[in-house]
């Protein structure tokens, strides 16, 4: 089996330790991310899937258990900035990460901070902006741009500087509809075509239609670990409750109980309309 | 209520003319001869002479001179302060008396000297505000590191001090937009922002100022955590895309201003 | 038949008037709240929605058009503005970036104050608006609002506004952000004060949401009022939603889908519903249910 991209052991994080205010965040996950998955996390608030975020790019080191990336250790001082470079996060808030004046250079600062030489930034900058489809906005004022927008530019950033895995804490829960799809789209094309590793964290299921395999979070811990249909199927399984079913879930487990024979795992709405009609008896619809 | 209608930061006018296209370390540095010359400047003929050619500088920066002469504004008061001030108490000995209001006296040579120091004061202010007329916030930043870059060994954090002025820069903008939007919310709680005294008026603004400090700390912190997740480590090993670079036009710019302010300056 | 606590006609804003940004947000609306209604104002970004319910209390002056709030013109002459701010309570998205209180009770006591009102009744009032959003004053109240979750600053921000007794309640996006179970929750409480018969208008980006809880459905699009009905009066447009980029909620969807096939659905807005009427119809063609 190859080399996992990230390797998490047991790992353990408590803020303000030793102190009457200790709070233990995350108490002893393990799992591991092969390069080119499409990772779903998802977990209600005070879950700690934004602390474990942080852990992924050595923001935060561990309070006991490890953190690998690409072999490299979180904690080795030496090695912290590679692992940033490999490791690129987008956050919550679109605003508060566009330190620029202006988008094309924001998108630099990167490859900046890396020493790269400025013709090397240039082209860099450039196939960062068409790999998210904003080219025309290079030389546009950030606070001009949608949330959608200015979270695309976010993610051009981190493209810039070569990374070979995205984590994205939260980076869709303040976004309108239209930006959320901007944005899934956007990660959609970048894990099928580029073959980058994609860490979406999130607490609402929906934004995870495109992610293959789904942890679920409670309380620190990872509570259900396996491929996305299986994981939603079970979403209101998930302990703390925080999380509700996807609707399509809830109503298929209702209409299984009322005797509808339907497979498990459905949670689209065009695939329970698909499983609900063959249960009535109807022709599979033909393709339009 | 739009307040980002009120905000035009250093007056900025976009535009491609022959200064505007000049390095901005030239420009910084054009000025700040400029100024120094202005002091150094004897007689009214030199300050003549210069006032004759702001506007040449004008033209050639595409500046309208309504746009110019509404950069003195703010100084109106001050400047007729000065002359006031510099007439009847500047005197020294005086010579002729002009006018004479109980223990008020005015004289000649305490009037030439007031018009000096107010044409003085007057280019001063031109000359600072021309400079920023014709060059963009971003690009004052950049050239402002560069020149500030030789005093690091002194210990002055260039670097530093440029990626401060560049974040507020960028803030300025979204953090007016909050402003607005607490200011309304607290409205909305029947918040009233422009009745009352002076203090009153002060103090109804503690709603919308604490709000907005704590969202400007969070917004730091977040802003540092995002830095520093793309490799920021201060200036040390840091390239820049944009480089600045010397050309032709501000070689010719250089020589002109150190001829200019030669000549000035030994005018009599 | 009383005045519509909402009335406006031919409501126009334009943005930066005379200024080369000028931008058009509303462009003609005309739309009456009625006491007790529970209203959802939707549609995609621009469409105008957050900049129209600004001119319900008055923060922000039509350059066309007219705005009555319970008969009377904002913006005649000696028209009297506060009041509309006491009578339509307007909850801006993430509302608790505007909390600055050393205490929860004191930031409640904010907009109460503004009103004049003597102390007794401005405590009174504090603990009846933190009890009405499930904060209890006595473990709350004098606890700074910034040791709160986000959640509990949210209802204490909810709370602010309700302090003032408005008749109307104007909600925008009021559950950004949170996560499922806090939108349950929220939405829950919203619905509670509805039922004790406050008026609710809702502005938000979800169908699914508004076919929950809404008796009526506004959709906006570029500035005017596209659709005005009940949601099943709405849904009946989907290709217009889809136009403008708004999908059916997903009962609705899938209900549709199924039709195509062949099934004889009736119509649905929720999974509850659609529960039933999936059964019905599978009863009906006598197959699939054992």
């Amino acid at each position: 089996m190859r080399e996992p991209l990230i390797e998490v052991t047991d790992l353990r994080y408590v803020y303000h330790p030793d102190t009457p205010q200790a709070v233990v965040a995350l108490d002893g996950l393990s799992f591991s991310v092969q390069s080119g998955e499409y990772l779903g996390i998802v977990g209600g608030n005070g879950s700690g899937k934004s602390t474990l975020a942080k852990h992924l790019n050595a923001l935060l080191l561990p309070t006991a258990g490890s953190v690998r990336v690409g072999g490299l250790d979180t904690r080795e001082r030496a090695a912290v900035w590679e692992i940033r470079r490999r490791v690129g996060m987008i956050f919550q808030n679109p605003d508060n990460q566009l330190v620029a004046t202006v988008v094309e250079e924001d998108v630099a600062f990167g490859p900046e901070n890396l020493g790269l030489p400025p013709a090397v930034i240039r082209e860099r900058v450039g196939e960062a902006l068409a790999a998210v489809g904003m080219t025309g906005f290079r030389r546009r004022a950030p606070h001009l741009l949608s949330g959608g927008q200015k979270q695309r530019v976010a993610i051009a950033g981190i493209l810039a500087m070569r990374p070979v895995c995205l984590v994205l804490d939260e980076a869709t829960t303040m976004l309108d509809p239209a930006g959320r799809s901007e944005v899934l789209e956007t990660l959609s094309v970048l894990n099928r075509r580029d073959g980058v590793t994609v860490m979406l964290i999130s607490h609402a299921m929906e934004d995870l239609s495109d992610a293959e395999r789904i942890i679920a979070m409670d309380r620190g811990r990872i509570v259900l670990d396996g491929p996305a249909d299986a994981v939603m199927a079970r979403a209101d399984e998930i302990p703390g409750g925080r999380l509700g079913a996807p609707p399509m879930v809830k109503l298929a487990r209702w209409l299984r109980e009322d005797g509808l024979r339907l497979p498990e795992g459905v949670h689209t709405v065009k695939a329970l309309a698909d499983a609900v009609a063959a249960a009535a008896g109807l022709s599979p619809q033909s393709d339009v | 209520m739009e307040l980002t209608r009120y905000i035009t930061v250093g007056q900025y006018l976009p535009r491609s003319s022959p200064l505007h296209n000049l390095d901005p370390r030239t420009k910084i540095l054009a000025t700040m001869a400029l100024m120094v010359t202005l002091f150094l400047i004897p007689s009214f003929a030199g300050l003549g002479l210069l006032a004759a050619g702001l506007p040449a500088l004008l033209v050639l920066g595409q500046i309208p001179l309504g746009y110019a002469l509404r950069g003195l504004r703010p100084i109106a008061v001050l400047l007729l302060l000065t002359v006031f001030l510099n007439t009847f108490f500047g005197g020294g000995d005086g010579g002729r008396t002009l006018f004479q209001a109980g223990p008020l006296v005015a004289t000649e040579e305490g009037f030439r000297r007031a018009l000096f120091v107010g044409l003085r004061f007057i280019l001063l202010v031109t000359a600072a505000t021309l400079l920023t007329f014709v060059t963009s916030p971003v690009e004052l930043t950049d050239g402002l590191e560069w020149l500030l870059r030789p005093f690091r060994r002194v210990g002055v954090p260039a670097h530093e001090l440029a990626m401060m002025m560049s974040i507020a820069l960028r803030f300025i903008p979204t953090l007016l937009e909050e402003t607005e939007k607490i200011m309304k919310a607290q409205m909305a709680r029947g918040a009233e922002f422009s009745q009352g005294s002076i203090l009153n008026r002060a103090r109804a603004f503690v709603p919308v100022l604490v709000p907005l400090l704590i969202s400007a700390f969070r917004r730091s912190e977040e802003l540092a955590l995002a830095m520093e997740a793309r490799c920021y480590r201060g200036g040390e090993g840091r390239t820049r895309m944009k480089e600045l670079r010397w050309r032709r036009g501000d070689l010719v710019a250089g020589v002109l201003v150190i001829v200019a302010s030669t000549v000035l300056v030994r005018l009599r | 038949m009383s005045d519509p606590l909402i009335a406006c006609r031919g409501l126009c804003h334009t943005y930066l008037r005379g200024t080369p940004m000028e931008a058009v947000a509303l462009d003609g609306v005309t739309l009456e709240i009625r006491p007790g209604e529970i209203v959802a104002i939707i549609g995609p970004t621009g469409s105008g929605k957050s900049t129209l319910i600004q001119h319900f209390n008055g923060l922000l002056r039509p350059t066309a058009g007219e705005i009555r709030i319970a008969g009377e013109d904002l913006w005649a002459p000696r028209a009297d503005r506060r009041r509309a701010r006491q009578q339509i309570g307007l909850v801006f998205q993430f509302p608790e970036y505007q909390l600055f209180e050393e205490t929860v009770r004191k930031d409640v006591a904010f907009g109460p104050k503004n009103l004049g009102l003597p102390s007794e009744t401005i405590a009174a009032r504090v603990d009846e608006a933190l009890r009405a959003v499930g904060l209890d004053p006595g473990r709350f109240g004098d606890r700074s609002p910034f040791t709160l979750s986000g959640g509990e600053m949210r209802r204490v921000a909810l709370a602010g506004v309700l302090a003032m007794r408005p008749g109307a309640l104007v909600l925008d996006e009021p559950t950004a952000g949170l996560d499922p179970r806090g939108k349950e929750e929220l939405l829950e409480r919203i619905a509670a004060l509805h039922r004790k018969g406050m008026t609710l208008v809702l502005v938000t980006h979800s169908m699914d949401e508004a076919a929950l809880l809404a008796g009526r459905i506004v959709v906006m699009d570029a500035g005017r009022v596209m659709l005005d009905g009940s949601p099943h009066e709405v849904f009946a447009h989907e290709d217009d939603l889809r136009r403008i980029g708004l999908a059916l909620p997903q009962a609705a969807r899938l209900v549709r889908l199924l039709r195509e096939r062949g099934m004889p659905v009736s119509d649905a807005m929720t999974i509850g519903e659609a529960r039933q009427a999936i059964l019905a119809a599978a009863r009906e063609m006598g197959s699939g249910a054992h």
